[in-house]
């Protein structure tokens, strides 16, 4: 009886312990689950865009626990399950607008409007896409796939996710971890080019004060950015669509409540629901291939040819502007959407050179022209590939 | 304030009105088409009870759902109310771009979708689709005679017009499948599209015609600057005409010639923060000398404000 007993409680352990996580982990999840946790630990001890990468490095571990698939509804990719539920905001491409309407909420365009030239930098950064499309195409990945690496070079998450959902939803984890490991790392990848392609002479470039924005401006700015961008790239209307609508909100001065909802507790909602998602979405069975690693090389060549792209022709712009009128080229660098930090890189660096040169206010032109910018390339892509 | 409540609520009601309006008209069965058709069913698909009949089938071409119960098909321009479509039939909503098939077997106690006319094998056949009102016409196809057996008559791709098929064919000079907008389908597709791919026809243009990626970084780029060009050049207009317009205003206001207001215009905005700051320095009097020296020395005085009692309780600011 006893030893029946025994017996029938050591099947159940042992049928136990082949449902655990140790028993089924692979070396794939060990190596996730320690890129998760050097996320948490970059968020945390050097705090690297903490919003996003500690719900994707969270995300990480979550989904890199291993299971045996015994048809239990747990797994991300399982039709039904809760995390599959969640996930469907990044599969279907809803999370991305959402976000775009968020960030148009809190966005101030004043720093464009003031200086509408600036537009063009954000539009010249845009080769970090095309530039990673090309090699993206060299490395034998297909044209709709090519597309969907391209767009980290546009330093948009939400855009990335949005676009690979659609061109390639296969590929889809690790361009968003990419785009987002990249953007987290704009303060390590952006000054050294920006030193090495400025002279000492042009590092100290001081720019006219931007002139005062009437509310008229501001509100006529949504109404009719969205009106040209969608007109000319309609495909672009779900990302630039919410971002202008968020951004009427904010300036109507009329609709105070909604803005504050959308770039408040929904974005806030929104983004911790897709950062933990796509964090989960990189499960080692899915995650760990070549074409990753591929594509994280092609993510950070991108992220150096948009930078490097923003900042030559900021130069050569300069050779048409008369003196008095010049730009910095340390804001070139902000044509990358990566929003705030890269127009922080240009006021960091530009700090160095001249203490009392403050270039943020007209670094964050060109970054908030690099946002529409990248939302127009990705409708592009998505015209041309889908 | 009642009145201007009413105004506002009437404002609403208008624009909800409007909005509910347009939404309707999107839904409607207006976006039926004719799909394909097949005269002649000797070898080939099969209803519900086992048996061969000429079909129907109609497409959806909206994004919406539609339903298509109420309206009515026909065989004969003279009664276009020939056969009503049964309203409630959870069947007869069509998913967006999808598809509905309808059997010519004269036999409607079949159920919905068996029409009560027959198809002409030997002569040709018109068909025409009605609104709920029975004068709407929606669509109408005829279907030439001498249709083969199991060969379906239908459009070139789903849903599409003669403008559609123009519009390719002068896009897309390669466009592969012919300049006809109605043509026959040895294989036949009931229920489904009648071209399904194999791959993606953009993708594999992509990877003949441009294989390094040269055109589409130049065209892409081209777009992407045109867009941001243009928004460059509306608000370098709008922003000339705000700054003249509150320079105007703000000479109305001060009564300022437009000689002196040009002068002032070409001073920076850094010498009249200075000037400003240097007008609220003197009427504001503020000074670096205070009269009160602040000390972690012993006072002699026994009272001191810093020990007061009434000065440590908290006060709401004096309006």
């Amino acid at each position: 009886m006893n030893s029946t007993f025994l017996s029938f409680l050591t099947d159940n352990l042992e049928t136990f312990f082949t449902y655990t996580g140790f028993a089924n982990a692979t070396w794939g999840h060990i190596i996730m689950l320690l890129v998760g946790l050097v996320f948490i630990y970059l968020a945390i001890a050097h705090e690297f865009e903490p919003m996003l990468l500690i719900p994707i490095g969270f995300g990480m571990l979550i989904g890199n626990i291993a299971f045996k698939d015994a048809g239990l509804q747990i797994g991300i990719y399982e039709e039904g399950s809760v995390l599959n539920i969640l996930y469907q905001g990044v599969a279907q491409g809803w999370y991305p607008p959402l976000i775009f309407l968020g960030i148009g909420a809190m966005t101030d365009f004043s720093s464009l409007i003031s200086n509408p030239k600036l537009m063009l930098i954000g539009a010249a950064a845009q080769f970090g896409i095309f530039g990673a499309y090309m090699l993206a195409l060299l490395l034998d990945f297909e044209p709709n796939q090519a597309g969907a690496i391209g767009i980290i070079g546009g330093a948009d998450g939400p855009t990335a996710i949005f676009l690979s959902a659609k061109l390639a939803p296969n590929l889809m984890g690790a361009i968003a971890i990419s785009a987002y490991s990249y953007m987290a790392l704009v303060p390590v990848i952006q000054p050294p080019i920006m030193r090495l392609l400025t002279t000492k002479k042009e590092r100290v470039i001081r720019m006219k004060a931007p002139r005062a924005i009437s509310e008229t401006e501001k509100i006529i700015f949504p109404i009719v950015g969205l009106l040209l961008t969608c007109s000319l790239v309609p495909s672009g209307l779900p990302l630039l669509g919410m971002l202008f609508f968020g951004n009427l909100l904010k300036e109507s001065g009329v609709t105070r409540r909604l803005a504050e909802t959308a770039r408040g507790p929904l974005i806030d909602t929104i983004t911790i629901l897709l950062g933990v998602t796509v964090g989960a979405s990189t499960q080692a069975t899915e995650f760990l291939t070549i074409d990753s690693l591929k594509i994280f090389a092609l993510g950070a060549i991108s992220f150096i040819i948009a930078t490097t792209a923003g900042i030559l022709f900021v130069k050569l712009f300069n050779l048409f502007l008369k003196d008095g009128n010049k730009i910095n080229p340390l804001i070139g660098n902000s044509g990358v959407s990566a929003v705030p930090d890269s127009a922080r890189i240009s006021q960091v660096v530009g700090l160095e050179y001249d203490p009392s040169n403050y270039l943020l206010m007209h670094a964050m032109g060109p970054n908030v022209a690099g946002v529409i910018g990248s939302a127009v390339a990705a409708g592009i892509l998505l015209g041309f590939l889908a | 304030m009642i009145k201007q409540m009413i105004t506002r609520k009437l404002g609403l009601a208008i624009a909800m009105a409007f909005v509910l309006l347009i939404n309707v008209d999107a839904q409607r069965a207006t976006s039926l088409r004719f799909n394909e058709i097949l005269v002649i069913n000797e070898d080939n698909f099969v209803d519900d009870y086992g048996l061969r009949n000429s079909w129907i089938e109609i497409f959806n071409s909206s994004p919406g759902t539609v339903d298509m119960g109420s309206c009515f098909l026909t065989n004969d321009k003279s009664n276009p109310m020939m056969y009503r479509i049964p309203k409630g039939d959870v069947m007869t909503k069509i998913k967006p771009r999808q598809h509905s098939l309808f059997w010519a077997d004269n036999n409607p106690s079949h159920g919905t979708f068996h029409l009560n006319f027959y198809l002409n094998p030997t002569e040709s056949n018109y068909l025409a689709l009605f609104d709920s009102d029975g004068r709407t016409l929606i669509d109408e196809i005829i279907i030439p005679a001498g249709q083969k057996a199991d060969v379906s008559y239908g459009l070139v791709e789903d849903g599409w017009n003669q403008s559609r098929l123009d519009e390719e064919l002068h896009l897309n000079a390669s466009y592969k499948r012919g300049n006809k907008l109605w043509i026959n389908y040895d294989k036949v597709t009931p229920n489904t599209n009648n071209v399904t791919l194999d791959t993606n026809e953009k993708v594999e243009n992509f990877k003949e015609n441009d294989a390094k990626g040269f055109g589409m970084t130049l065209t892409a780029m081209a777009v992407v600057f045109s867009a941001l060009v243009l928004l460059f050049l509306i608000f370098k207009g709008i922003g000339k005409t705000a700054v003249s317009l509150s320079r105007r205003r703000a000479m109305k206001s001060q009564g300022v010639s437009h000689s002196q207001a040009q002068g002032m215009a070409n001073e920076s905005g850094e010498i009249f923060a200075a000037i400003a700051m240097a007008i609220h320095e003197i009427t504001e009097d503020l000074h670096d000398d205070e009269s009160s020296v602040l000390t972690i020395q012993n006072v002699a005085r026994n009272y001191s404000p810093w020990s007061s009692k009434i000065y440590s309780l908290r006060e709401l600011p004096k309006r």
